[in-house]
């Protein structure tokens, strides 16, 4: 893989920062675009562009067909067996909120349990709390293990009464880093009678999903961390699972008929999008999977296990870095803390040396407790991150402790 | 520019200073009014505790904080300059500082509230950094509310 050569499809990479050059290092939050996107959406607005679905014209039938073509696209990419099992959100949060709703208040009964983990996101804990308190189920956490990975006695035991009825866990923790073992997760699941939904929003990024293999039941992600725009996330579910839930907002699109006595849905996937959809988001996501396809999900997984690597080996080397998760099977985000500064003094003095991370609790405040922690600096990897990029942070870290020391 | 040139507008010697050895980050043996601060953005807290003299008026303040150096040296820095001052008075300091910390500078500023305002002014470099410029508010949004009788404040 040439990074220096990926790096030139990323325009806002050539900025520099009060006269210093941009090191971006906060992608798991948010990635930025390639020049495919930022082309492809600007295109769709100057030449084929109307409403979707709908319009008996020219224009909204050629707009209806790309906006199609990345379900179709989004389909390929998950191995989905059918692209009608795609259903466009607006990110993983609402995906989740969807399962919630849909799938939560009627396919879970009260006094079932809906099983996360202790490394979750706020938007995989949030909506199950809200489900919990409308609806009377349960919500459990399987606690994680010192070097960050799930344990996975205590997550067994936590099936083993048979009332989980869901299992919602992250495919890749934000914070951590660590890929959950997702196979071994959907069997032990499965044999107690419990679905899986998998938040995929960091793990889509790293390496390629295919929820056949992984035999889940749910799996959410959004498009804005995979390099493509903010405002659409994806929502794949089983067909029949679909087909049994009922909608989750109502309104245009998702309606076969309407009278004032009764309306009858539209077919899925259309039954779960109401309203406009993100036309050009959708485009623009297209765009993105058909740039990170062209590259191969194995270029980047060999790409960003390299920069983990080094990045791992640098900070361990730095006095007083600590380093959250230390997981066998991890992705490319590094969260630390450093002893002589809080992580938002490291982020500002980092950023005056243009370089870019979060600081934080990454909207995962039960997880930096369970470290003893209220926040931590993160610094986060994509296809355009060089070797010297994490040096720059490394020789900048060891100052800014010079600096509060 | 060297690596210190680039942030001392912010961490100035005093910020620093206050950061690492806040003089009244304690809890006070016996105080009147308390509460706590939250900015749930970046989960920073604070917590102040303010000892009433007879008269009404400010006659000790300390505080517990779990944040970064701007917030700690600013809730040390406000306790110093809220001695003796009563709930309008107090408030009045805030408001004038607030505008400090926002824009670097509060011209029209009361003249009686300038040897306070001297000694935090080291914080007017928050104004280049509008992310951290609740870090320098958070304590300010806890003490009011004690003072109000609110037990909770928010920066947001």
């Amino acid at each position: 893989m040439n990074v220096d050569k990926i790096r030139q499809d990323f325009p806002i990479l050539s900025q520099t920062i009060r006269g210093k050059k941009f090191v971006f290092l906060d992608s798991a939050a948010s990635a930025q675009k390639p020049r495919a996107v930022i082309d492809a959406m600007r295109e769709a607005m100057e030449t084929q562009y109307a409403n979707v679905h709908r319009g008996l014209h020219w224009m909204s039938e050629r707009t209806t067909d790309a906006y199609e073509s990345a379900r179709d696209a989004v389909a390929a990419l998950m191995n989905a067996p059918d692209r009608d099992e795609i259903v466009f959100v607006r990110n993983s949060t609402e995906a989740i909120n969807l399962v919630a709703h849909s799938f939560g208040r009627t396919m879970l009964k009260p006094g079932q349990a809906v099983l996360i983990s202790g490394m979750e996101h706020h938007s995989n804990i949030v909506p199950w709390q809200m489900l919990r308190d409308a609806h009377g189920t349960e919500l459990r956490v399987a606690p994680i293990t010192d070097s960050g990975e799930l344990d996975m006695a205590a997550f067994e035991a936590l099936l083993a009464d048979g009332r989980v009825g869901l299992v919602a866990i992250t495919h890749m923790s934000n914070v951590l880093g660590t890929v959950t073992p997702a196979e071994r997760i959907v069997r032990l699941a499965h044999a107690h009678g419990a679905k899986v939904l998998f938040d995929g929003s960091q793990a889509i990024v790293h390496r390629a999903i295919d929820v056949q293999a992984l035999g889940c039941d749910f799996y959410a992600w959004t498009g804005h961390k995979l390099y493509g725009p903010t405002g659409i996330g994806v929502l794949w579910a089983r067909r029949e699972l679909l087909e049994a839930m009922p909608p989750f907002l109502g309104g245009g699109e998702m309606i076969s008929s309407v009278t004032y006595e009764k309306s009858t849905w539209a077919r899925v996937p259309h039954k779960f999008e109401a309203g406009t959809p993100a036309i050009l988001e959708g485009i623009g996501l297209k765009a993105a999977i058909d740039y990170v396809r062209a590259i191969g999900y194995d270029a980047m997984a060999e790409h960003e296990a390299s920069l983990t690597e080094h990045a791992l080996a640098r900070l361990a080397r730095i006095d007083g870095v600590r380093i959250l998760g230390q997981a066998q099977d991890r992705g490319g985000v590094v969260a630390f803390s450093l002893d002589k500064a809080h992580a938002h003094d490291v982020a500002t003095l980092l950023d005056r040396q243009g370089i870019a991370v979060r600081a934080g609790h990454h909207c995962a405040e039960p997880l930096m407790h369970r470290f003893g922690l209220d926040s931590t600096a993160r610094a986060s990897f994509g296809i355009y991150t060089t070797h010297e990029e994490i040096d720059s942070l490394a020789e900048s870290l060891i100052r800014v402790r010079e600096f509060f020391t | 520019m060297s690596f210190d040139d680039d942030v001392r507008d912010l961490y100035q010697e005093v910020i620093l200073d206050h950061g690492r050895k806040p003089r009244h980050g304690n809890r006070l043996a016996a105080y009147d009014v308390t509460a706590k601060g939250d900015n749930p953005m970046c989960g920073d807290r604070v917590e102040v505790f303010v000892k009433l003299g007879d008269d009404g008026k400010i006659a000790e303040t300390g505080f517990e904080a779990r944040g970064c150096a701007i917030s700690v040296a600013s809730a040390d820095l406000m306790a110093e300059t809220v001695q003796g001052r009563g709930k309008a008075d107090t408030r009045a300091l805030f408001e004038t500082f607030r505008e400090l910390v926002r824009t670097g500078t509060c011209p029209e500023h009361d003249r009686g509230l300038d040897e306070s305002l001297e000694r935090l002014a080291p914080l007017a470099g928050v104004h280049e950094y509008p992310s951290r410029v609740k870090c320098a508010t958070l304590p300010w949004h806890a003490l009011v509310a004690a003072l109000d009788g609110t037990k909770e404040a928010s920066s947001e």
